[in-house]
């Protein structure tokens, strides 16, 4: 009996111990989280092709402030620009820059480039790896339907090295509406003459096979000998896919790898100090891959809608990934941001206001 | 006090079933006003465009053809395909399949029809296009390729993958319905059949199809409108081109129906009058499967009005 009721007393002491340890260990925890940050949950969404880039920059921020939450949702540019427009995203990924009649009618958005990519041109051809020659002129041939063999004379006169089969070509192209769809076709409607098909996230494509999203692509493509498509520079390079060395404005047949696009990226730092929303395909300069393109963070300039310290939390976030997050991205296979364009990201975040006060 | 709890539960009970059959109704209406308001900018801009045979997004057409009739060529090819082979599975199951064959046969009817549609797609797309291609496309274009209906080139993913792909979705359909009918035979006409010296055969075709053929019509349409409203799976393998059937007019040429249409650009699409078309064409979706669901109807009504009279 006293046994027993010893016994009792100590488990509830013991159980009390420990409520007491844990209830201080939480309030410590607390009160030095509120200290450092005030918390915050942000809810962002947009273009899916820099999503694997910001889930990282997100569990990462994250770590170094656990009082910040953010989610962002991999629902395309269009509809993370639309998010944005009704305020139900506190910023939104978009791989296009909004149109002109689309900031008209929401005034006060900031594009701010957080990385970039470059779009390659894949093909499936027989004993041929990666390395091919092509030229703007050629490739919206070929995605024309003007070029239909392999060993037609334009391509092998860019390639006198290699035996071309004669094989049919095969155009895969993205179904779906796509800011790849847009980086590719505004490259050529640049680059070359004789494409009349224009550019956007989708286009009347005259030939060939549509396939859905990057995977789509890759994979009809790999099954089809003679095929040609267009493939992110991470998705090919991730799914050891050939692709092509495309010719640059300074007439150099270029291999996309990061230091290529990245290049590419710089060049065009000064068109953005004036115009963030230029086009930055075909830039000229030393090695530099021609179909590069920036993908933006959308954020409306005051951000006197939402809470203090959201606002905060949102443009410490956008200030880290254009820093320190850039860090993360060739690990990622997305090339870092030039400090000539961190330059001008930072320019636009200064802009940042809360009630008339800059947030940065 | 016994009566009347009992009289407001029935009464309760009739509100009750009454109200879920009011859901389902408000529902389709729902559904109906939605896709009549959003398209509203399209079908006041330019009524006639949805009927046009060009769709580029950059010049602003937006003209849904090819999208209507892959949708119809597609669904009524796999109906064609899947018809003969869902009626001699059923015939064989009910009139020669031994009990075990018969135990499993079953089994794998119902899995297949469980087969989530993206199952379906992935299977298309990896298998099947390189098989229809290196041994059935090839091979056809190769022999009877200048016929327009046969032309190559050959790429795989085409129309006629769509169907095949669609075929396999809804043979189950088809099949497990008819099965339950063939197997409602009533026995009496059936022993007086044998009894008159009938083959199997006889049977089937004298007396098992004429009883069944409403309800397997009916399963038939049922499929169609599977077929009419698949999404996904015909997305991957129906190769997503408007070519067809204006350039070209091959079964082998890649295609697009309205549900691939609408799935491929709805999400990224920002001007409002593309928009507006793509939700128009999910309208012309609606009323389709409308007319096709009430002319089956009125045509099953009509034969069972013969046959009671008869």
């Amino acid at each position: 009996m006293f046994l027993s009721d010893s016994k009792g007393i100590s488990k509830i002491l013991g159980i009390g111990i420990v409520a007491v340890v844990l209830v201080a260990a939480g309030l410590i925890y607390y009160t030095q989280s509120m200290g450092a940050e005030q918390p915050a949950t942000i809810t962002a969404g947009g273009a899916s092709f820099p999503y694997p880039l910001i889930s990282k920059w997100v569990s990462e921020y994250n770590k170094l402030h656990p009082a910040v939450q953010i989610t962002y949702q991999s629902v395309g540019s269009g509809a993370g620009q639309n998010g944005l427009f009704a305020k139900t995203f506190d910023f939104a990924g978009s791989d296009a820059p909004l149109k002109d009649s689309q900031m008209e009618q929401n005034p006060g958005i900031l594009h701010i480039p957080e990385t970039g990519g470059g779009i390659v041109v894949a093909y499936n051809i027989p004993n041929i790896g990666s390395g091919m020659n092509l030229t703007a002129d050629v490739i919206a041939k070929i995605f024309q339907g003007n070029i239909t063999k392999w060993n037609a004379p334009e391509i092998a006169a860019i390639n006198p090295a290699l035996t071309l089969p004669d094989l049919n070509i095969v155009v895969i192209r993205r179904s779906d509406s796509s800011g790849t769809t847009n980086g590719f076709t505004s490259y050529l409607k640049n680059a070359s003459s004789v494409w009349i098909l224009g550019s956007g996230t989708t286009v009347n494509w005259p030939v060939g096979i549509g396939a859905s999203g990057n995977s789509g692509v890759a994979s009809t493509l790999q099954q089809t000998p003679g095929g040609v498509g267009y493939l992110e520079f991470f998705y090919a390079k991730n799914n050891s896919i050939p692709f092509a060395k495309v010719m640059n404005r300074n007439g150099q047949f270029v291999e996309p790898t990061l230091t290529s696009i990245s290049g590419a990226l710089g060049a065009a730092a000064p068109l953005l100090s004036s115009d963030v929303r230029a086009s930055v395909v075909n830039m000229p300069g030393d090695g530099v891959y021609p179909i590069s393109v920036f993908t933006y963070i959308l954020v409306y300039k005051d951000l006197s809608y939402m809470p203090e310290a959201k606002a905060k939390a949102v443009a410490n976030f956008l200030w880290w990934i254009i820093h320190d997050g850039q860090s993360y991205s060739e690990s990622l296979l997305y090339p870092r941001l030039p400090s000539s364009v961190v330059t001008v990201a930072e320019a636009n975040l200064k802009q940042l206001t809360y009630n008339g006060r800059p947030l940065l | 006090m016994n009566k009347k709890s009992i009289f407001f539960k029935d009464s309760a009970f009739k509100y009750l079933v009454g109200g879920s059959s009011l859901i389902v109704v408000a529902f389709f209406v729902m559904i109906f006003v939605m896709l009549a308001v959003r398209s509203y900018p399209s079908m006041a801009n330019d009524p006639l465009m949805i009927f046009g045979s060009t769709w580029d997004v950059n010049s602003g057409l937006y003209g849904g053809i090819p999208a209507i009739l892959g949708t119809l060529a597609s669904s009524a090819i796999a109906v064609a395909l899947a018809v003969p082979i869902s009626l001699g599975m059923s015939v064989f199951f009910t009139e020669y399949a031994p009990r075990r064959v018969r135990a499993a046969l079953s089994i794998v009817i119902d899995m297949l029809a469980t087969i989530p549609s993206v199952i379906f797609g992935i299977w298309g797309l990896w298998i099947v296009a390189p098989l229809v291609k290196t041994y059935v496309q090839d091979p056809i274009v190769g022999s009877i390729g200048f016929i327009p209906l046969f032309s190559g080139p050959a790429y795989g993913l085409s129309l006629f993958l769509a169907s095949l792909v669609l075929t396999f979705m809804i043979v189950p359909i088809i099949s497990s319905l008819t099965i339950s009918l063939l197997s409602t035979t009533p026995v009496e006409l059936r022993e007086a059949m044998i009894s008159l010296g009938a083959t199997r055969w006889e049977v089937v075709r004298h007396v098992a199809l004429p009883f069944s053929k409403l309800g397997i019509f009916a399963s038939i349409i049922l499929a169609l409108g599977r077929a009419l409203g698949e999404t996904m799976a015909v997305t991957m393998v129906i190769g997503n081109s408007f070519i067809w059937p204006f350039s070209s007019i091959s079964l082998f040429s890649p295609a697009s129906t309205i549900t691939s249409k609408i799935a491929s650009e709805l999400y990224e699409a920002v001007d409002v009058l593309h928009v507006s078309s793509l939700v128009e064409l999910g309208l012309i979706l609606l009323v389709i499967t409308l007319l096709v669901n009430s002319s089956a109807r009125l045509v099953i009504t009509r034969i069972s009005r013969r046959n009671a009279s008869g």
